[in-house]
């Protein structure tokens, strides 16, 4: 479905704005995963293993909620398996490779916290199925956020590696925080109708306890004003989501009907 | 198995339903934990509505099984199992009696959920001193957010020396 689309009809805009939740958490639940059996400590590779399930979580009932929506009977799991990337809407941000504990620890504080925000809002939209799903997920965005935040606290405020390492990572992701507030047409049309909230009410709230809890860590804030990359709520993505999905995708197009037996 | 019986009524679905334990935490039942909601029963069809605890929860889906094959193994066929999101889980539904067996069994209750919910002001207080289910202790401190399953964090006691698990309060 195009975004371009000058008569946008209420069911239209809200299937968009739930798959580009969904492929958010989605595709970083994936990321993830990758730590599984790869954590620096045994509690981090099951905490980063629990917080990926809860995104996948996430994600599957807002598939499930998107697939109801528009009413073609389709199955949340065409919408993981069978789309190709340009599809695909989820944030730049999302799909970047994992990196060392220090990058995914930076992400992860990055979009938990903007989540919270978010979806404290999300919470009282106009829709009490959308809304008393987002209420629950928002209650483990909270333990997400408290997860990645003290680990933002312990790496910058601790050996001069690990600062070295979480500044970088910081700095190195900065330019596609931008994204996160982006908006458009979908947006605006759900704002309308009380089903999304307007991403600018809350963004010097959460610039407010990123700054707070960067400062606290001893980390220099990157330049908010820096060039920030754009594009993928319309599909646009970097090099390394193709490859994501090809691995994620793969087993389930070579067997489209495959079980577990 | 019990014997089967030629007609049911919902009080009866309950009741077996009632016996469905959580796969995790073997000493709570589905009831006990607030994740059964009610039984209704609607063109000659039992709806069990059900929520679920965490969106991830892999033992959900372990639940549903188990409720089916409760009803099924007593010939209950017309039934049909509703996950329900209207309502958001929250462990302020785990009954007082659930919490004193939790604590038996080795898991650090919660708490009410007060604290959580006043969140931002929370973020700093990760050193919760949640009280030791062993020696009652409140010399403990937070290993992890996370434990062994979503629901649980993990924590250490400095009196006794013991690990345990904390459900957290959500």
């Amino acid at each position: 479905m195009s975004t371009q689309t000058k008569t946008l009809t209420k069911k239209e805009a809200l299937f968009e704005y739930l798959i580009r939740l969904a492929d958010d958490r989605l595709i970083l639940g994936h990321r993830l995963s990758e730590w599984c059996g790869h954590g620096p400590i045994l509690e981090e590779d099951i905490a980063l293993a629990n917080v990926s399930l809860d995104y996948i979580g996430h994600a599957a009932s807002l598939y499930e909620y998107a697939v109801e929506i528009e009413g073609e009977d389709r199955h949340r799991d065409d919408l993981v398996y069978f789309r190709n990337d340009v599809e695909f809407k989820n944030l730049k941000l999302t799909e970047l490779p994992k990196g060392d504990f220090g990058f995914t620890i930076a992400r992860q504080f990055l979009f938990a916290s903007f989540s919270y925000f978010l979806y404290k809002e999300l919470s009282e939209v106009d829709d009490e199925q959308f809304a008393g799903m987002i209420k629950k997920h928002l209650k483990e965005v909270k333990y997400h956020l408290r997860h990645s935040r003290e680990w933002v606290l312990r790496l910058g405020d601790g050996t001069e590696e690990s600062h070295e390492r979480i500044q970088n990572s910081f700095d190195d992701i900065w330019t596609y925080v931008g994204e996160l507030f982006y908006q458009d047409e979908v947006d605006e049309f759900l704002q309308e109708h009380k089903l999304a909230p307007d991403t600018a009410s809350f963004k010097d709230e959460w610039k407010e306890l990123v700054e707070g809890s960067l400062k606290e860590a001893t980390l220099e804030v990157p330049d908010w004003d820096q060039y920030m990359v754009t594009g993928s709520r319309d599909g646009l993505h970097t090099e390394h989501l193709g490859h994501l999905l090809a691995e994620m995708q793969h087993l389930r197009r070579s067997y489209p009907d495959g079980n577990w037996q | 198995m019990t014997a089967t019986k030629s007609t049911y009524n919902k009080e009866d679905i309950w009741e077996l339903i009632s016996e469905v334990t959580d796969p995790e935490i073997p000493v709570l039942t589905i009831v006990d934990l607030g994740i059964a909601r009610d039984v209704k029963y609607e063109d000659s069809t039992f709806v069990i509505r059900i929520t679920p605890t965490y969106s991830g929860c892999p033992a959900m889906q372990a639940i549903e099984k188990e409720i089916e094959k409760k009803l099924r193994l007593n010939g209950i066929d017309n039934f049909e199992i509703k996950t329900d999101f209207s309502e958001t889980w929250t462990t302020d539904w785990m009954t007082e009696d659930a919490k004193k067996r939790l604590k038996e069994y080795g898991i650090a209750p919660p708490g009410k959920t007060e604290k959580v919910d006043d969140f931002l002001k929370s973020l700093d207080s990760s050193g919760d001193h949640i009280p030791c289910p062993y020696c009652d202790s409140s010399n403990t401190e937070l290993q992890s957010e996370f434990g062994s399953t979503a629901c649980k964090a993990q924590y250490y006691c400095n009196d006794c020396d013991e690990p345990f698990e904390h459900f957290k309060c959500i």
